[in-house]
């Protein structure tokens, strides 16, 4: 499968994407060829580029040599056009990083769900990674002591955006039954995208919550927590002044 | 355990010892199997040196009380185990909440050799109640925060805890919102 890249509307005056002015991620498209085409030479190309495909001997009409409605017909049916965005919170939601992490028993039935049971890698969750540099998703599995909360507050900021957080219980989310001197809940010191309320969740219920986030980021990556916290504009990305990389050091 | 004429008997040899003051057990308490013995807050590394040679030679763990509204209100428990006859007994002391100063058991004294189970659990007894172990090699909160204040465990602490924050009231909370 090919991916191809390429400008439409008023930014197609450059082909090339890589160098040049920055450009608007929603102004690319991601066209999606068949394979099979690709080895029978008769390249698919846009609807608006010109036919350039050769007619093999005694095959069926390819592509290029259509117009008009069969034309239409015949990208509609063989080519996926999307929008680079949608097609990137695809890729994401269905490959999430957990951070391999837990803090108490509801970690047991975090565990459960990378066992044969359940069994998370059917979503391709399964890569679970023991450093937060490499994990986009952080599930609180389990009580916040006062202690805890610094350290689990840094785990999370050295994350890489974009990141997503699932509160796993009820001491996370509210303490549960340990509402005492000992415990925050998690919403206070960072953002939660996703509680799964029970004492513990079943693995089942885990399953769930990262499924609603899966939903989130798929459907509506608007509505994730920098939404409702009000955050926009704090995302750290390389080069725009907020990270600390010093070049050449 | 010791059964009650057991713990009189070990007691009465205690009051008897050249090592201890004569008013160093405060008294005995059998129940439920158990036996217990009350000591002075200042002769409880002579009391546990002693039961140390009668074979109670493994510290098993520390606890604090608080015996609020009673005074004195905090209590240390002391539990002592004989390893080859499987035979346990406690100590018990009480301070007061205005100088809760008590000898570390943990270092090693002129009186013999520390006990090394002591020192995390002395400094829970620490962090929990506030009770002040003389002594203590290394006397730190263990548990919470280290610029926490108040004792959490004792009984006059408010509970504390925090509002549960709902959809309807996030936007109240005190958060990350903020």
């Amino acid at each position: 499968m090919e991916v191809r890249r390429e400008l439409v509307g008023d930014d197609a005056r450059s082909s090339s994407i890589g160098g040049g002015e920055p450009v608007d991620p929603r102004s690319l498209r991601v066209t999606r060829h068949d394979s099979r085409d690709l080895l029978r030479g008769a390249e698919l190309l846009g609807p608006t580029a010109p036919s350039i495909a050769t007619k093999p001997p005694g095959g069926t009409p390819h592509g290029g040599e259509q117009t008009g409605e069969d034309l239409e017909r015949y990208v509609h049916e063989r080519v996926l056009t999307t929008t680079l965005e949608k097609a990137v919170a695809w890729g994401r939601s269905n490959s999430f990083f957990p951070l391999a992490f837990g803090l108490a028993c509801c970690a047991m039935e975090q565990f459960q769900t990378a066992g044969p049971r359940m069994d998370i890698g059917r979503f391709g969750f399964e890569a679970f990674r023991a450093s937060p540099r490499q994990a986009d998703l952080i599930i609180l599995a389990g009580r916040v002591s006062i202690k805890m909360a610094p350290i689990i507050r840094r785990l999370y900021d050295q994350m890489l955006e974009p990141k997503w957080a699932i509160s796993m219980g009820a001491c996370c989310s509210s303490m549960g039954v340990f509402n005492n001197y000992a415990l925050v809940p998690a919403d206070k010191f960072m953002p939660i995208d996703v509680h799964v309320p029970g004492c513990p969740p079943r693995p089942e219920a885990l399953m769930h919550g990262i499924l609603k986030l899966r939903k989130l980021v798929q459907d509506d990556p608007e509505a994730g927590w920098r939404e409702r916290y009000d955050a926009r504009g704090t995302e750290e990305l390389p080069g725009d002044g907020n990270d600390r990389v010093v070049p050449g050091a | 355990m010791p059964d009650a004429t057991g713990l009189e008997l070990l007691a009465g040899e205690l009051r008897e010892s050249e090592d201890l003051s004569e008013n160093a057990i405060l008294g005995t308490l059998h129940f439920r199997g158990r036996a217990t013995l009350e000591v002075e807050p200042s002769s409880i590394r002579a009391v546990l040196a002693h039961l140390r040679k009668r074979d109670y030679s493994s510290m098993m763990s520390v606890h604090g009380v608080d015996y609020y509204p009673h005074e004195p209100r905090l209590g240390v428990h002391y539990e002592l185990l004989d390893m080859s006859r499987v035979d346990r007994v406690t100590v018990k002391l009480r301070v007061s909440t205005d100088a809760p100063e008590v000898d570390s058991v943990t270092p090693e004294g002129p009186d013999g050799p520390g006990w090394p189970t002591a020192d995390h659990q002395e400094r829970e007894v620490y962090d929990m109640f506030g009770v002040v172990f003389k002594g203590h090699p290394d006397l730190r909160r263990i548990l919470m925060p280290e610029d926490y204040e108040g004792h959490p465990q004792r009984r006059d602490f408010p509970v504390g805890g925090e509002p549960v924050i709902f959809t309807h009231n996030e936007a109240d909370s005190r958060g990350a919102a903020q």
